[in-house]
């Protein structure tokens, strides 16, 4: 990796040294800010059903956590560019879309549920991280599913373009484990092929779990796994190689963290009661995530956040 | 057979289904439509063009939409097409084109195949003295398609373009692989949300099956109505 | 263009640890080759009963036909895949549910792609089937009656030969139909070769070089059906007819 970082590194410093000799409304804008100056609109890639991050809520409009992040990062673009009225313009992505579509520049922002990790950086950047998870499975508890030896041989589904479905992928073959993958194209039909018994058990990172038993026909039904297989640290995704826009967007992250904004905006999607069905998620700050918000880090290798 | 299920649930989504779901679907089908027609006759001019580059080149397009499945082609435009726009346009970054764009170029780039084929067959159905007047009245290769092929041609072929047409209507619910709101898309939303998806799933095969039973009885009676007098 | 090419990706080992990228890819025309040819067989069995239906003198059974071909013609592909896959299960008893639901992999997936698939072609078969009886002389008909042959023994000998041979062209093409549209069982998890093409896009994000090697699979496949049917096509012409085929629509 160290090879990876020396160029970004010189980058950095240089777009540093560039930022510091000139002031700030002399600047040549470049990459996204450039775009969003010269269209007025910022373009969101958001999900269907990443329940509390990016969702639809009973009125059909998309809501959670990740979209109030990035309507405070908007805040931030607004500042940066003097220009109040930039629009916000909404396009569906899927866990297998999202990737392809930032790099092709049809989104600006991806405000969802994204892994932050080394592999991904090739292809885009990440902001600062906004939660931390872990691969679990959902399942029946009437299957009587207790570890992962239990699958042995069975089907088992996960939402495709995932880093869960990639783990699973990997851990089946190195372990030998015979479970057929199916891949789902969103969380919810991912979900539903459970509950409808087409498969025995769903892996995801599992606070995207809770939503969805949370949200569930009979919540009671359903059990997540106790075991915890990987270290999943969120970010909202960024064009790659846009350092000027990831300084804007890196530096509204760090103020809501500092100023303590993110403690209100983390309480109205995980511990109160939020759409479509008015549940409460009820999950208490990580203290891995207490750590980031100590240290704001946009790092995507997990053992940062151990 | 049917307890235990909520009907009701296609009664509370009715608006949503239709005001986002249908409008997104029928749009996409008509600028589609429209674009892919334009699109395919200039193909199908290409094609029985005496410039064998031209016809290659036509050729070559055609066969090659006609051979892939039109999921990987909605995957193929859904990633490439800002990077063809940018390039189109010279840019260094490849440009924004949003969901309902995408999939306009998409279907249009897709069916004017199609459409390439109808008119190609309807343009050869002309009689070749037809062109031949043309050029004796003094009217030059433009004028003789614009004012007596392609009239011709599109109107013997109109029954197969609209046939063509409900089936681009019902492939546009292909768009649900992007999690696009088309109408099958937004009945999806619904039935994953509320764990109903007999019930939504059942109402759209009844909404399409009607909508395309309609339309279809209504192009066969335009076709007999359009038949050219005469020989067959 | 920001994008980094990587062409030897193929020859990398792929995420299931079952082969190279290109194994998984080739794994995938494998399914899509079995899930179209079992769905062919069973389009064609069934669009030729009810092809013929749809020319029986019996009222009730041209009745029969046409609801069903407008049945299979108006909902589309991927509304009927759903049906199958989602709802069917639910609407018969639930021990018969379960049992389909719960179908040893990948067979779940595969059933219902098949079913469907031979089904929808199947009313396009039944069309071509009887159009192609249709456009048959009437006096061939009366000939068979006349020649003491029953009606049974009209289809079998005289007109169904026939009508088979005339319209081999467009049953190439639906052939060609049913293989591209194989392609919609990946959104209920059978894993053929588009499905796998974007699998291996997710894993490698080598987006355009897995989409690439796809496209040319299926044009390769596409070439081999049509070069093989022209074989079969010369050797059954009808002596006497132009041949050549009117334009078609689907896909």
């Amino acid at each position: 990796m160290t090879i990876m970082k020396t160029p970004v590194l010189a980058l950095a410093v240089a777009a540093l040294a560039a930022a510091l000799a000139a002031p700030a409304h002399a600047q040549a804008l470049t990459g996204t800010l450039k775009k969003v100056k010269e269209s007025g609109t910022i373009t969101f890639g958001h999900r269907d059903s990443s329940i509390p991050f990016s969702y639809y809520d009973d009125k059909q409009q998309v809501v959670g956590y990740a979209m109030d992040l990035c309507m405070r990062i908007v805040d931030a673009v607004k500042a940066e560019l003097k220009m109040p009225g930039i629009q916000v313009k909404l396009n569906p992505v899927t866990s297998a879309t999202r990737i392809p579509l930032m790099a092709n520049g049809t989104t600006d922002l991806e405000c969802g549920s994204t892994t932050n990790n080394l592999e991904r950086q090739k292809q885009v950047a990440f902001t600062i991280t906004h939660f931390v998870t872990a691969t679990r499975y959902v399942a029946k508890k009437s299957s009587g599913i207790k570890t992962l030896a239990d699958l042995k041989g069975k089907t088992v589904v996960s939402t495709s373009g995932t880093t869960n479905i990639k783990w699973l992928t990997e851990a089946n073959a190195e372990r030998h484990l015979g479970m057929n993958i199916i891949p789902a194209k969103d969380h919810a039909e991912a979900f539903l092929m459970v509950d409808t018994g087409r498969a025995v058990a769903f892996f995801m990172d599992d606070i995207l779990l809770y939503g969805l038993v949370a949200n569930a026909k009979n919540p009671g039904d359903w059990i997540i796994g106790a075991e915890a297989y990987t270290v999943e640290p969120y970010g909202i995704m960024l064009r790659r190689d846009d350092l000027a826009f990831k300084r804007v967007v890196d530096a509204a992250m760090t103020r809501i963290y500092k100023s303590g904004e993110i403690n209100a905006i983390y309480d109205k999607w995980f511990l109160k009661p939020i759409p479509p069905k008015a549940v409460t998620l009820n999950v208490p700050m990580s203290a891995q995530f207490k750590r980031v918000i100590d240290n704001p880090t946009d790092s995507g290798d997990p053992a940062k956040y151990m | 057979m049917f307890a235990g299920f909520d009907w009701d649930v296609i009664w509370r989504s009715l608006p949503y289904l239709f005001r986002e779901g249908m409008t997104f679907t029928l749009t996409l089908t008509a600028l589609a439509m429209t674009l892919g027609v334009v699109f395919g006759t200039a193909l199908a001019m290409m094609r029985l063009s005496a410039f064998k580059v031209l016809a290659a080149v036509a050729g070559a397009y055609v066969n090659l939409m006609r051979s892939v499945p039109l999921v990987l082609v909605i995957f193929w435009f859904y990633f490439l097409v800002p990077w063809i726009g940018g390039w189109l346009i010279g840019a260094r970054q490849p440009i924004q084109v949003g969901a309902f764009m995408s999939s306009v170029v998409t279907f249009t780039l897709f069916e004017a195949a199609y459409y390439c084929e109808i008119m190609r067959a309807g343009i050869q159905s002309i009689p070749r003295g037809q062109v031949w007047a043309g050029y004796a009245l003094g009217l030059n290769y433009r004028q003789t398609m614009a004012a007596i092929v392609l009239p011709q041609a599109f109107r013997n072929m109109l029954p197969v373009l609209l046939t063509q047409t409900i089936i681009l209507f019902q492939d546009t619910s292909l768009v649900y692989v992007l999690s696009i709101t088309d109408f099958l898309g937004a009945a999806s939303k619904v039935a994953q949300r509320d764990g109903r998806l007999v019930e939504m799933y059942l109402f759209v095969a009844v909404v399409y099956f009607i909508i395309s039973y309609l339309l279809s009885h209504q192009v066969r009676r335009l076709q007999t109505r359009l038949a050219v007098p005469g020989p067959a | 263009m920001s994008y980094t090419w990587n062409w030897g990706i193929f020859w990398q080992g792929a995420a299931d640890a079952s082969g190279t990228w290109l194994h998984y890819l080739l794994g995938g025309l494998a399914w899509t080759l079995a899930t179209t040819l079992v769905a062919w067989v069973l389009a064609l069995a069934s669009g030729s009963v009810v092809g013929v239906a749809r020319t029986l003198p019996a009222g009730w059974a041209t009745r029969f036909g046409n609801a069903y071909v407008e049945l299979f013609r108006n909902v589309p592909l991927l509304v009927q895949m759903f049906l199958w896959f989602f709802v069917l299960p639910e609407l018969v008893p639930q021990a018969l549910g379960d049992a389909i639901k719960q179908m040893p992999p990948p067979w779940a997936a595969y059933v219902p792609a098949t079913l469907c698939l031979g089904f929808y072609t199947s009313a396009r078969i039944a069309e071509q089937v009887r159009a192609g009886i249709a456009s048959l002389p009437r006096g061939q008909r009366m000939a068979g009656t006349a020649m003491g042959l029953t009606l049974a023994q009209t289809y079998r000998h005289v007109l169904l030969p026939q009508a088979y041979r005339i319209i081999l062209p467009p049953l190439t093409s639906e052939f060609l139909n049913i293989i591209k549209n194989s392609a919609v069982a990946l959104t209920i998890g059978l894993l053929e070769l588009t499905a796998r093409a974007r699998a291996m896009q997710e894993f490698t994000f080598q987006v355009f070089e897995a989409f690439t090697a796809a496209t040319v699979l299926y044009i390769l496949v596409n070439a081999v059906v049509v070069a093989g049917m022209r074989q079969i096509e010369r050797r059954v012409a009808v002596p006497g007819l132009i041949g050549g085929s009117g334009p078609r629509t689907g896909h």
